[in-house]
């Protein structure tokens, strides 16, 4: 007993956090479903949800409200144990990846020292949420939409394992926090260094979070149904929160391991430390629109939800702008408060580029999808890691940076264009051989 | 303490995820709780300090090998193995064999505890050296000490994936 | 209901037999991507198709049947039913072969007029086209942009003639309305910032690597099959045959104006859609061309009120943006026709797609319904 409490007294602060991202997270998702809804709106000229709330705000509320009433059905000849059991295997296995992200010096549940290694872990738990949701829908063809879906999975968990694998030969550690303090030692962030693991991660996750263009196998105008066929309400909004979840956790993963973490652009170059005021600027941008726009709603009700908004987001601007004064009991907040704010900011640029690529590409069907994957992914890759490694070497034994780490991606950009001229060339023939067959 | 609770609770797990795996009727909800097993045997790794064990045996047992079993589960006809009457004539053999099985295994661990000779039979967990935890420790072994093992293990590898690419090759 | 089988194959089983290697799988008639009421049923090996056979007839309103008991001017707004989506190409075929029967002709102003809005139904409709062909193959976004598009072009025809879809623009001897106050201004604002959006779409897609890689080598029809099955319009054109009614036979006033017609070089679903980016781009030229010089004049023929044709018969073509419609009007001398057939193109286009799908995959089906650019209402009549 006194163990216990012991045990709580010791890690009430992770507690809850835990508590809070369980809670909390749930919502946050909803407003992302809701900057998504925008996002589209807005490249595809039009205003997206404008009715509930000023300019759509509380629709992500009634979103959840209308999913958690709706009838719960159950299809008769599913299991019920693997019916109940998929969504919430997915939603656990996206928010247990929350647990290990790093959002600022202080702000993480739990520093492990295999954090990198335990998010990538529960991203393969995952998996088993979607095979087992195409099972319990009962249907020949959603389960083989199912198993697609997953065999994509892990194929481009490969690719994205490599990629980060590039960013760890130069971290040297595979702890999130020692991640962004190595990324702040060296004074550069390592999408610099490693561009293209980057862009093979961003690649790779956009498919490991089955998000357009490689949708197909939960596309709506295919003949394969999807695995989330079956599910209606509240099951069905799970699915749909752990792959945004899993939006944000892959997010957070680049952000930490390539684009810096919490680091502001430039952390240690101290001339520009002008952009300091960059955050608490940005909100009081945010909130003064707010305002701005609050007398010019539709209706009393619109105006007063809008001046709440506005509240909120000058609540978010205080700590923002009162850390940067010269009192020291407030500077020392300052990296983990800025640290959050730019956090969420690279993340929410990543997440929008995911949108912004959903929006504008045609999908990609199953077979080119896999091929992509394994022919061409994989091999830059693993080529990647080693022409990182080399560049590490190099650097070790007193080679200009600059020239170890540009050499080497040269090297693998050639690679990468001779990957290409052989996929034509394979393919090219694949189409005389198929002209010759049907001649 | 703390680690005695976890400890009770892992094997627990482990153990009867073991039995309803062997004891189901349905396969799939068989293939579901060998997946909490080896979950349970991970946490079990995680008591002993070994996290790079825990993140490799959760990647590859449960995100690998478990997700190929649940693949053969789900594209095999099913409805057949569903319906089929399990036969156990050699249950009492087998039963035999694990009362067996189960007193060496006591007898062995009574004598671990009790003599000085027996402590070879399970040695001491080592710590982890300085300079690192259980990730830097299982490298450096792996990369210095057992490089050869570990690159024939990998060609290993490589043959077993190339074979099973030729030997799916014929469709698309 | 007795099913109506297009194909020539012989017909497939109706159950899949589990464990072997030919499975049946039946697309429609309910699905977002058939266009309309059409049922599909494929046999695959595996993930390829060996043969598919359609099953229309969802739609049949027996047209061509109300036709012998209406009079002429009476069956005009039935027309536009059948291609529902580019009604004034229908309606123009109708008048012009009751106008032929009649042994009457259109006046000038009429006939450019008439000239004018068909360009402008063929941009519409294939901006339809474009925008739920790019809806099928993923992309999300180029249908808005479509749709943005064709609003303007609808407005103008509620402008001219109250309707937006099924306008029943023309009257058989020429026009009812005269053109309104605008007409000219509306329609070269609508053209002049046509081409800018035209060169949006083909950025968005002509050069995206998935596009490509979704509609490259996908649907083929060389130019024999074309010929051979009787498909005509934009997949004809594709497949590399010069061949546009407009400049072959011309009617209305098409042999007074430039334009080019495009063709493809492989008959594959890339090319159909690059023909039918180049085609807007020519109406857009046809219709900047006609607005400039509209003649003065009347707008109708001296045709009276009460149509007899003289017994005989009569069949126009017209190069509707679906492909060559025919009308067959067969008059016995009274106010009613004896007989009107009509060959719709989605109908005779639609024949290609077993040849087109063959060995494709099966995500592939859905791509290739598309770039045939069919309409049930015109299928099935």
């Amino acid at each position: 007993m006194q163990g216990v409490l012991d045990f709580l007294l010791k890690y009430w602060v992770q507690l809850v956090d835990a508590l809070v991202i369980v809670g909390v997270f749930p919502l946050l998702a909803g407003y992302v479903v809701l900057l998504e809804r925008k996002v589209m709106a807005d490249m595809q000229a039009r205003l997206g949800p404008m009715r509930v709330g000023p300019h759509g705000l509380l629709q992500p509320l009634a979103d959840a409200v209308k999913l958690m009433i709706k009838e719960d059905i159950i299809p008769e000849s599913a299991d019920r144990l693997i019916f109940w059991l998929a969504p919430v295997l997915s939603v656990t296995a996206a928010m247990l990846a929350f647990a290990a992200i790093a959002v600022g010096p202080g702000f993480l549940i739990a520093d492990m020292n295999i954090g990198l290694l335990f998010i990538l872990a529960i991203s393969s738990m995952g998996i088993f949420g979607i095979v087992l949701g195409g099972w319990a829908s009962n249907s020949h063809y959603s389960l083989l939409g199912a198993l697609r879906s997953a065999a994509q999975l892990v194929s481009y968990e490969v690719a994205v394992g490599m990629a980060m694998v590039a960013g760890l030969l130069l971290a040297g550690t595979l702890s999130m926090k020692d991640i962004v303090l190595a990324q702040a030692d060296r004074g550069v962030w390592f999408v610099f260094v490693a561009p293209i693991a980057f862009v093979i991660y961003l690649i790779g996750s956009v498919a490991e979070t089955n998000r357009a263009p490689f949708d197909m196998p939960e596309a709506e105008s295919e003949l394969v149904a999807g695995y989330m066929t079956e599910y209606s309400g509240f099951r069905w909004a799970l699915y749909f929160l752990a792959e945004y979840a899993n939006m944000v956790v892959v997010g957070s993963v680049a952000t930490t391991l390539f684009l810096g973490g919490w680091l502001r652009p430039f952390p240690s170059v101290a001339w520009l430390n002008f952009l300091d005021v960059v955050p608490p600027l940005v909100m009081l941008g945010v909130t003064g629109y707010c305002f701005y726009r609050v007398p010019r709603q539709t209706g009393k009700d619109q105006s007063f939800i809008m001046l709440i908004f506005a509240g909120i987001c000058l609540l978010i601007t205080l700590p923002l702008a009162l850390v940067l004064a010269p009192v020291p009991q407030l500077a020392a907040l300052k990296p983990g408060i800025h640290g959050a704010f730019w956090f969420i900011a690279k993340v929410m640029l990543y997440v929008y580029v995911f949108l912004w690529a959903r929006f504008t590409f045609p999908r990609y069907r199953f077979d080119q999808l896999m091929r992509l994957g394994w022919h061409y992914l994989i091999p830059l890759s693993i080529v990647n890691v080693m022409a990182v490694a080399t560049a590490v070497l190099l650097k070790e034994n007193g080679v200009n940076p600059f020239v170890a780490f540009g050499g080497t991606a040269l090297a693998t950009v050639l690679v990468a264009m001779w990957l290409v001229r052989a996929g034509q060339a394979r393919e090219q023939e694949a189409a005389a051989a198929r002209a010759e067959q049907s001649a | 303490m703390g680690n005695e609770i976890l400890f009770y609770f892992f094997a627990g797990l482990a153990v009867l995820s073991g039995a309803l795996v062997v004891t189901m009727r349905n396969v799939v909800h068989s293939a579901i709780f060998l997946i909490t097993a080896l979950l349970a045997t991970a946490g079990l790794y995680l008591t002993l300090n070994a996290e790079f064990l825990f993140a490799v045996q959760i990647i590859l047992y449960v995100g690998g090998i478990m997700v190929l079993f649940v693949f053969v589960i789900m594209l095999v006809n099913l409805d057949v193995a569903l319906h089929q009457v399990q036969f156990n004539r050699q249950s009492w053999v087998a039963g035999l064999l694990s009362v067996a099985l189960l007193a060496e295994l006591l007898a062995a661990l009574a004598l671990a505890r009790n003599s000085v000779s027996g402590s070879q039979l399970l040695p001491a967990p080592r710590l982890a050296a300085p300079g690192g935890g259980n990730t830097e420790e299982i490298g450096r072994l792996l990369f210095h000490n057992y490089v050869i093992p570990f690159e024939i293990a990998s060609i290993l590898l490589l043959v077993a994936l190339v074979g099973a690419v030729v030997m799916g090759k014929k469709r698309i | 209901m007795d099913e109506t089988r297009i194909t020539g194959m012989p017909p497939v089983e109706e159950t899949a037999v589990p464990g072997a290697d030919e499975i049946v799988l039946n697309m429609g008639p309910q699905h977002p991507s058939t266009h309309g009421v059409l049922r599909v049923k494929l046999r695959l090996d595996g993930e390829k198709i060996e043969g598919s056979e359609c099953f229309i007839g969802y739609l049949h309103r027996g047209v061509e049947k109300i036709a012998e008991h209406r009079t002429y001017q009476q069956f005009a707004p039935y027309v536009d039913r059948m291609d529902y989506v580019a009604a004034v190409s229908n309606g123009l075929g109708y008048c012009e072969a009751v106008e032929r029967l009649l042994g009457a002709e259109a006046p000038p102003r009429a006939r450019v007029v008439r000239t004018i809005l068909t360009e402008l139904q063929r941009i519409a409709s294939h901006l339809l086209w474009l925008g739920t062909h790019a809806l099928d193959i993923g992309a999300l976004t180029p249908v808005f942009y479509c749709l943005r598009e064709r609003e303007e072009i609808l407005k103008i025809f509620e402008k001219y003639c109250g309707a937006r879809l099924t306008t029943h623009a023309f009257r058989i001897g020429g026009l009812q309305y005269e053109t309104y106050d605008g007409f000219e201004h509306d329609v070269k604002r609508f053209c002049d910032d046509f081409a800018s959006k035209v060169d949006e779409y083909e950025q968005l897609l002509t050069g995206n690597r998935i596009w490509v890689g979704r509609t490259k080598g996908i649907g083929l029809l060389n130019s024999e099959q074309a010929i051979a099955l009787g498909v005509t319009g934009p997949p004809l054109r594709a497949s590399g045959v010069k061949w546009d009614i407009r400049k072959a036979m011309p009617y209305a006033a098409y042999d007074q104006y430039e334009f080019e017609i495009p063709t493809g070089k492989n008959g594959d679903t890339y090319d159909r859609y690059l023909v039918r980016m180049e085609e807007m781009r020519q109406s857009r030229r046809i219709c900047l061309q006609a607005i400039e010089n509209i003649p003065a004049g009347p707008i109708m023929a001296k045709v009276g009120k009460v149509l007899k044709p003289p017994p005989g018969e009569v069949y126009h073509a017209i190069e509707a943006p679906k492909g060559e419609i025919g009308y067959y009007v067969v008059s016995d001398g009274t106010t009613q026709p004896y007989r009107v057939r009509v060959r719709p193109p989605s109908f005779i286009n639609l024949q290609a797609l077993d040849t087109m799908v063959r060995g494709h995959l099966v995500a592939d089906v859905v791509a290739i319904i598309g770039t045939l650019d069919i309409v049930l209402g015109e299928v099935d009549r």
